[in-house]
């Protein structure tokens, strides 16, 4: 194995921090994310408080350390949900075809045709918001990323002679998908799902912002900004703080998604790089 | 082109056929009644029998949809359950808003991102092609909404150059109406122009390895018309491509934009139906989004089909 590409282990550091906080930020925290100090209320940041403070004289490196956690079980739910509902329906397009195919494809289709935010929004805007319903809007949201993904491979490797061999054996369908197919569509299919973590992170935090994700007290990075908007005149570290921890989380997972498709796309790496 | 355009234009009143159904249908099948969810947890039986009847809900489903599309198809959009207006004007406005911001964005997105990746996929491994691409990155790594926060920080709270919230009709005066549209443009611009300049760099370096770009300057052609004459139509074809996607993200953006600069349109209207469960609103503008959406996607595909006749004679993808 050839040696790792630098974005790869750059990225992986830095996210592997993020799982960390997210693992244990609640033990690192030194004060609770909704232990409120009315004296200390919008403190510039100092000894006591890393980060500052929030208008209700809440710590921002705790609520960060608590919400790290949130961002990514966002993200990494979100994009459970899109694998687990859009690869078999993949599968199934590709290998099947003809009706099957017709019918799964033009229901995507249709999914597609709602930008993401707003279908957000539409599966979101009745009900009261919580975590795990946010979660799972975002998944439904990229299950036709998913499925169009599994798709292209699928057809690809259906006309490999390893499957039509265990047609010719009498393999059941499943048994051909799961265990002939399967395994050899996978590696696009992770690197698309580490990109789509991403992804996912940034929609869940801009429906957290728009009031449709997370709700208060709890402290989502996206929830935080959204919070922290009227007072960024007088005190910006509160908008900040979580929004750069944002953007070195979505940049690092894309620096791991680049440099997957690095080790797993043999053509980019004689190629151009 | 002509019947290309046509099977298109069938698939879009096809999608916004299915769209209004399957909106109604969310709306309606979500967990929880909708009218308790209007009148609150603490409303009498009377309220919400009378919620339920302003809306029709004790109708059958298919009762309720088709007095809906029914009245939509006559250019009837329903009244707002919360300010007691009729919706389609007030869509109509909130839309026109929206677009002037999308229009203004879309265009300086492919403006500086199409120069942008020329310029640097000209000169692709030199310093300033280096810069430009983490620059990109960055640019693509920073969520809308934070980067309208730090834009209010800089240009509002810093620098005190523009307000932060508020609209003003061009009516009044274009350099207020200006000063208004230019944080919200500057943050939808930023958030989308290196999707169209790194896509066009990539493209750019390849097509200027092509045989004919060759052959260009074999006949002693000066590079810039190489460029300008030979690479950039072929160049520019996945370009298309991406800006009809990045039209999807913007209506997006449009959205978190509007929301947080207080700005009048389709976006803020939309969160505020949300915020006060206005039913009627939420699926008419959704609708009106979803149709915007699809004409924009219909426009790309037509323009992609306009430079690549390949797609044209093949089969048509729908």
């Amino acid at each position: 194995m050839a040696a790792l590409p630098r974005s790869l282990v750059f990225g992986g550091l830095v996210l592997a921090l993020v799982a960390f906080a997210a693992l244990f930020g609640p033990m690192l925290a030194p004060y609770p994310y909704d232990q409120m100090d009315i004296m200390a209320r919008m403190t510039p940041p100092d000894a006591a408080h890393w980060f500052g403070t929030d208008e209700f004289g809440r710590d921002v490196l705790s609520r960060m350390l608590y919400g790290a956690r949130l961002s990514l079980l966002m993200g990494v739910g979100a994009t459970f949900v899109s694998l687990v509902i859009g690869v078999p329906l993949g599968l199934a397009a590709g290998y099947h075809g003809g009706r099957v195919d017709e019918v799964i494809m033009r229901a995507i289709d249709l999914v597609i045709s709602v930008p993401p935010i707003l279908m957000g929004l539409l599966l979101l805007s009745l009900s009261p918001p919580n975590v795990w319903k946010t979660a799972a809007a975002v998944g439904i949201i990229y299950v036709p990323i998913m499925a169009r993904l599994a798709r292209s491979v699928t057809l690809e490797i259906a006309r490999e002679e390893f499957v039509l061999a265990a047609r010719a054996r009498g393999e059941r369908l499943w048994y051909i998908l799961a265990a002939e197919i399967l395994p050899n569509a996978w590696p696009p299919i992770i690197v698309e799902a580490a990109l789509r973590v991403t992804f996912a992170i940034m929609l869940g935090a801009a429906l957290s912002f728009l009031g449709l994700g997370v709700q208060p007290p709890s402290s989502d990075w996206g929830l935080m900004i959204a919070e922290a908007r009227p007072f960024i005149d007088t005190a910006p570290w509160v908008a900040l703080a979580p929004g750069v921890v944002l953007c070195i989380t979505v940049i690092a997972v894309n620096l791991v998604g680049d440099g997957l498709r690095e080790v797993l796309d043999p053509r980019l790496r004689k190629g151009r790089g | 082109m002509l019947a290309y355009t046509l099977k298109r234009l069938a698939t879009v009143i096809a999608i916004l056929a299915v769209m209004s159904v399957a909106i109604f249908s969310i709306t309606q099948v979500l967990p929880g009644d909708v009218a308790h969810m209007i009148v609150g947890q603490f409303a009498t039986d009377d309220q919400v029998r009378a919620v339920r009847g302003r809306l029709h809900l004790d109708d059958p489903g298919h009762v309720q949809y088709l007095r809906w599309a029914g009245a939509l198809l006559q250019g009837d959009f329903g009244v707002s359950m919360m300010m007691d207006r009729p919706l389609g004007p007030m869509i109509g406005e909130a839309i026109l808003r929206s677009a002037v911001l999308a229009a203004i964005s879309i265009v300086l997105v492919a403006a500086i991102g199409i120069w942008l990746g020329v310029y640097c996929g000209v000169r692709h491994g030199s310093r300033a092609d280096r810069v430009i691409s983490v620059g990109s990155y960055f640019l693509i790594s920073v969520p809308e909404f934070f980067w309208a926060i730090l834009a209010i920080m800089l240009f509002t709270g810093y620098l005190g150059w523009f307000p932060s919230t508020g609209y003003s009709p061009i009516g009044e005066g274009f350099w207020q109406w200006l000063q208004h549209i230019i944080l919200p443009v500057a943050t939808l611009v930023s958030g989308l122009v290196a999707h169209v300049s790194r896509l066009t760099r990539s493209s750019m370096i390849e097509t200027m390895q092509a045989q004919y770009i060759t052959a260009a300057r074999a006949k002693g052609l000066p590079e810039n018309v190489v460029i300008r004459r030979h690479a950039l139509r072929n160049a520019l074809v996945p370009t298309i491509t991406v800006l009809a996607i990045d039209v999807g993200l913007l209506m997006g953006g449009i959205v978190v934009v509007e929301t947080i600069f207080s700005y009048p349109g389709l976006g803020r209207l939309l969160i505020f139906a949300i915020e006060q469960k206005d039913l009627p609103l939420i699926q008419a503008g959704i609708l009106a989004v979803t149709a915007v959406y699809a004409v924009a996607n219909l426009a790309a595909d037509l323009l992609y089909a306009f430079f690549n006749p390949r797609i044209r004679y093949g089969r048509t993808a729908a």
